[in-house]
């Protein structure tokens, strides 16, 4: 993940994330380990997603060996200084938007719905447009605009790859239009279906990373 | 170390049949490159041996090792710091951290010096009662420097209810304010202090229960600062035997975090209260609540109480002239946090204010990463209030501090 300022000064975040989905309802484990910087290196989260209600959320600080529940509220909570916020990285729950198609057209020579997501409650955005590719199901482009209209912050897929069957967007970036600061993020590896364990998501391995998945 | 920890190491390390390759063993290396100073502020007037203008001034270069090897069920880390101090003119070695990992799918071990945090506090111990530096905490030092490692050996078993750690360490005393970078009320007493030879046992099960986290703590172990007595005219300190019982509970409530967290401080050589030297047994109790009220910015408060057994006998056997403490002490603290910049910039304020005692202490910062690898922190230690509370006797010490870190 580069985080870029718009004097063109980066500041990088390398990190693993395991992801486990729990049954159909929605329910998610995750798990972010930071390689890099050196600074936060071995820092380490842990979220459990729930489709209606907040997630519950730990850090791991290396340097006391402390695991921590935080308190954030995912909407709202930059991931790590990026533009990108919590529940961009996890995923937004469709019931908390109501959607409504606004066109089928083509993007970059993709054939997209074009579709209009109004937010229930009130979040730091007021209108979302979204280009899904029609048959990879994958978003390529989200615009996000304020209650006057204009516009906050883009979303791009910048690059799409097949992986295990599925189609992956394994570089995107989002730009906030009124700071001028961007985020790019490059995925290097990636698989599914893995065999990842629910007891991996627990306090046990924020204190001990598991160095099967994490090297 | 004991040569218990050393035969211990000796066997995880060698006692593997399979062939060890090099390649697996070649360690990361990290660290940083720090400045810290602190200066007083109020134009106090110092004794002579108390390091005035500058009680911490000092620059550090930590080298940290980490590796692992046999397929990663064998770990190391080593946390080596070098330390130039020039507010007292010293230069030191300090271990940090360095121990070894064996890991299994069913327990972990981990042997040597190492850092261990327990509880659900912020800044307020109960069941932790592993070692802690005072003195770099009040100087501003980084927080990390807050927590001391303990020379253990430490088991994690995980059964079905519940995941378990054994802690077993060598006694090692609080680091506490000294009249080297302190002004503190009262005489210099110079005493002997006789540290405690046996292991200390600890013992902490957890689980989650839902959403919340469910701990509960047992220790045999040792008071980490010293009760003076004098002998024929010498003054003579030791760390009297403290068994804490305790438990603690945090989940979420109202998109915020709330944690409960209680502990029994039986005073094991004073249970009657008669020994004004030795504490008297204690019930600890605090809980808190913090949320996140705007973006980037959190706000956490905690209410703590300490209530004294055998008040009555306490006061009893206190000597005439010495400030008598209250039944039941209480603190009140307040953290808010606010991020900007791209989190690059952090403004904080840490409050702690006893309610009992009429003083408080306020540790307002602000940090700024310049880059990646490159922060630096100004902030001051402000001790406010009654001369006779734990925090007002430090009022001679506020100070300013500020941290240049460049990691690598």
């Amino acid at each position: 993940m580069r985080l870029i300022n718009p004097q063109g000064k980066e500041r990088k975040r390398e990190m693993t994330l395991l992801r486990k989905n729990l049954g159909a309802a929605g329910e998610q484990r995750y798990y972010i380990y930071f390689h890099e910087p050196a600074d936060v290196k071995g820092t380490a989260f842990m979220v459990w997603k729930y489709p209606a209600r907040e997630d519950d959320r730990w850090i791991f600080i290396p340097a006391i060996k402390l695991v921590r529940r935080i308190a954030a509220d995912d909407k709202r909570s930059s991931f790590v200084g990026s533009d990108f916020t919590y529940e961009d990285v996890s995923g937004r729950d469709a019931a908390d938007e109501t959607h409504s198609l606004v066109g089928e057209e083509t993007l970059d020579g993709r054939p997209v719905f074009k579709i209009e997501s109004l937010p229930k409650a009130k979040v730091d955005y007021a209108r979302r447009l979204s280009w899904i590719d029609r048959e990879r199901g994958l978003p390529l482009k989200e615009e996000y605009y304020d209650v006057r209209a204009e516009l906050l912050r883009t979303f791009t897929t910048d690059e799409v790859r097949e992986v295990d069957g599925h189609w992956t967007a394994t570089r995107r970036t989002m730009h906030n239009a009124q700071s001028g600061h961007r985020t790019e993020v490059v995925f290097d590896e990636v698989s599914y279906g893995v065999g990842l364990g629910e007891e991996l998501f627990s306090e046990r391995y924020l204190q001990r990373p598991p160095r099967q998945w994490i090297r | 170390m004991r040569p218990f920890f050393f035969g211990l190491l000796y066997t995880l390390t060698w006692s593997a049949s399979t062939p060890i390759n090099a390649a697996d063993w070649q360690p990361e290396m990290h660290g940083f490159l720090q400045a810290h100073g602190a200066s007083r502020m109020g134009g106090v007037e110092c004794p002579a041996q108390t390091a005035c203008d500058w009680p911490y001034n000092e620059q550090r270069f930590q080298l940290k090792l980490e590796g692992s090897g046999l397929e990663v069920s064998l770990g190391y880390a080593a946390k080596l710091d070098l330390v130039n101090d020039a507010a007292l003119g010293d230069s030191d070695l300090d271990t940090r951290e360095l121990y070894v990992d064996y890991n299994t799918e069913r327990f972990t071990v981990r042997a040597g010096r190492q850092v261990v945090t327990w509880g659900v506090a912020d800044l307020l111990f109960i069941n932790d009662t592993f070692p802690k530096d005072w003195v770099a905490f009040f100087d501003g030092l980084p927080l990390e420097y807050l927590k001391l490692g303990s020379d253990a050996l430490r088991i994690e078993l995980f059964p079905e209810f519940a995941d378990l750690q054994v802690m077993l360490a060598d006694f090692r005393k609080d680091s506490l304010p000294d009249r080297d970078r302190f002004i503190l009320p009262g005489p210099a007493i110079s005493a002997d202090l006789d540290e405690p030879s046996e292991l200390e046992a600890s013992l902490r099960a957890s689980r989650y229960f839902g959403s919340w986290d469910g701990a509960i703590y047992l220790s045999r172990t040792h008071y980490s600062a010293p009760a003076l007595s004098q002998i024929a005219g010498q003054w003579h300190g030791e760390f009297p035997r403290l068994n804490a019982y305790g438990a603690s509970l945090s989940g979420p409530l109202w998109n915020g975090v709330l944690s409960l967290e209680a502990g029994y401080y039986d005073s094991v050589e004073d249970r009657n209260g008669t020994d004004h030297a030795v504490e008297n047994s204690q019930t600890r109790f605090f809980v808190a609540y913090s949320r996140q009220i705007a973006e980037d910015t959190t706000l956490g408060i905690q209410g703590y109480a300490e209530w004294m057994y055998d008040y009555d006998a306490y006061r009893r056997a206190l000597p005439a002239g010495m400030p008598e403490r209250d039944e039941l002490r209480t603190v009140a603290t307040f953290r808010f946090t606010q991020f900007h910049l791209h989190q690059t910039l952090r403004l904080s304020l840490f409050a702690f204010w006893g309610g009992s005692e009429g003083d408080g202490y306020l540790i307002p910062s602000v940090r700024y990463a310049f880059s990646d690898d490159l922060w630096g922190e100004v902030g001051a230690n402000l001790f406010v209030g009654d001369r006779n509370g734990q925090f007002g006797a430090l009022g001679d010490n506020d100070n300013i501090y500020a941290t240049l870190r460049y990691a690598f």
